[in-house]
């Protein structure tokens, strides 16, 4: 006999206001669907990231809903553009200052590895300084690349242990 | 008779020892250092060029002498005209030269440059500070002693060279500078690449 119930979705009448589900599933959902980008605008790339932002590209579809200017507030860094010796403690300060858990997306050839600045004065890629997840090609990259990087991060974020972590610390 | 030529030329009969300087446009003139403010001053106040466009120094390169040289731009907003003014530095050890930043603020910041990446002392300057490495940079990076990749440095900040363990590097060079010049090839394929392409970072330079 097929079944009369047609619903596709939770059903708390039928099945109270309790839902099982791995701990891990429930944090890292949670965790990649709503990560607020720190924009570490540096050079040219922030121009893209600021086209990713706006209504075009609109990096809120998918959960990085709105740029925090403070890091206590943020939790992926997106470094796009060149950084520089001098910039760079600032930088890692900023990163200090985030809250856990947190990531970096090196955005652009500059940020990756110093990019076209062979130079005394640049830093040779971002990875020197912070623990980078993602890295983004491009001189700059396009707004979907960012995009691409983003999804990848929040795929990264899904298989991470969170729920032993948690415990463990 | 522009303006500028008139300047230049009542500046060489008051100081004998201004002289003309080799020039493919604006009218320009060597000085002493020792009447190097005294020639500016009376540009400025004197002959009416009331903006100074630039203040940059010269690198000869190691064992010239003079070594190094000092130039001012000046623009006449008046006879809507320039004139560039170059004083060579005595010692090429310690270069020296009095500062302008009395007559113009912006020599300011002009200056602060000049410092930061030649060595060259401004004297009298208010506040001779780097501008563009941080305070505390051990070298001066647009002398011609200095490699185009940098020397490794520690960074200015303590701590977080001790979190971090890093510090400025050489930077690899791979072949570079690298130039985007198409030469015989496809303009549309003419990225930048390196000049000498003979070795990369994975297989070492010929002959070294």
């Amino acid at each position: 006999m097929v079944s009369a119930n047609t619903d596709l979705t939770y059903n708390s009448k039928i099945e109270g206001d309790v839902i099982v589900s791995r701990a891990d599933a429930v944090i890292n959902w949670i965790r990649s669907s709503s990560m607020w980008p720190m924009p570490m605008g540096l050079a040219c790339c922030a121009i893209e990231l600021m086209a990713v932002a706006a209504s075009r590209f609109d990096i809120a579809r998918f959960g990085a809903e709105v740029m925090r200017f403070s890091p206590k507030q943020s939790d992926v860094m997106i470094v796009s553009g060149t950084v520089t010796y001098k910039m760079s403690s600032a930088v890692r300060r900023i990163y200090d200052q985030m809250a856990e858990p947190k990531w970096v997306i090196a955005m652009g050839a500059c940020a990756s590895t110093g990019g076209m600045y062979r130079s005394y004065a640049v830093l040779q890629g971002v990875d020197r300084i912070l623990p980078v997840d993602v890295y983004v090609s491009g001189c700059p990259p396009r707004p979907e690349a960012l995009l691409d990087a983003l999804v990848k991060l929040q795929e990264k974020v899904k298989r991470e242990p969170s729920a032993s972590k948690l415990l463990s610390a | 008779m522009s303006a500028a030529l008139d300047a230049v030329r009542a500046l060489k009969a008051r100081w004998p020892g201004a002289t003309d300087r080799a020039t493919l446009d604006h009218p320009a003139v060597n000085v002493p250092a020792s009447d190097l403010l005294a020639v500016l001053r009376s540009l400025k106040e004197e002959h009416g060029f009331d903006v100074l466009e630039d203040v940059s120094g010269v690198d000869w390169g190691v064992g010239s002498s003079p070594r190094f040289t000092v130039v001012y731009h000046v623009l006449s907003t008046t006879g809507h005209d320039y004139v560039r003014v170059a004083a060579d530095c005595a010692d090429a050890g310690a270069p020296e030269v009095p500062s302008a930043a009395a007559l113009w603020p912006g020599a300011d910041w002009h200056e602060r440059e000049a410092y930061d990446m030649y060595g060259i002392r401004f004297t009298g300057h208010p506040d001779l500070r780097r501008i563009l490495m941080w305070d505390g940079y051990p070298h001066f990076p647009l002398r011609k002693d200095f490699p185009l990749s940098g020397v490794p440095t520690e960074l200015p900040d303590a701590e977080v060279v001790a979190e971090t363990k890093t510090g400025a590097i050489a930077a690899p060079m791979a072949g570079g500078p690298f130039v985007a010049s198409p030469g015989g090839i496809n303009m549309t394929e003419a990225e930048p690449r390196a000049k000498d392409e003979s070795w990369t970072e994975r297989h070492p330079k010929p002959g070294t």
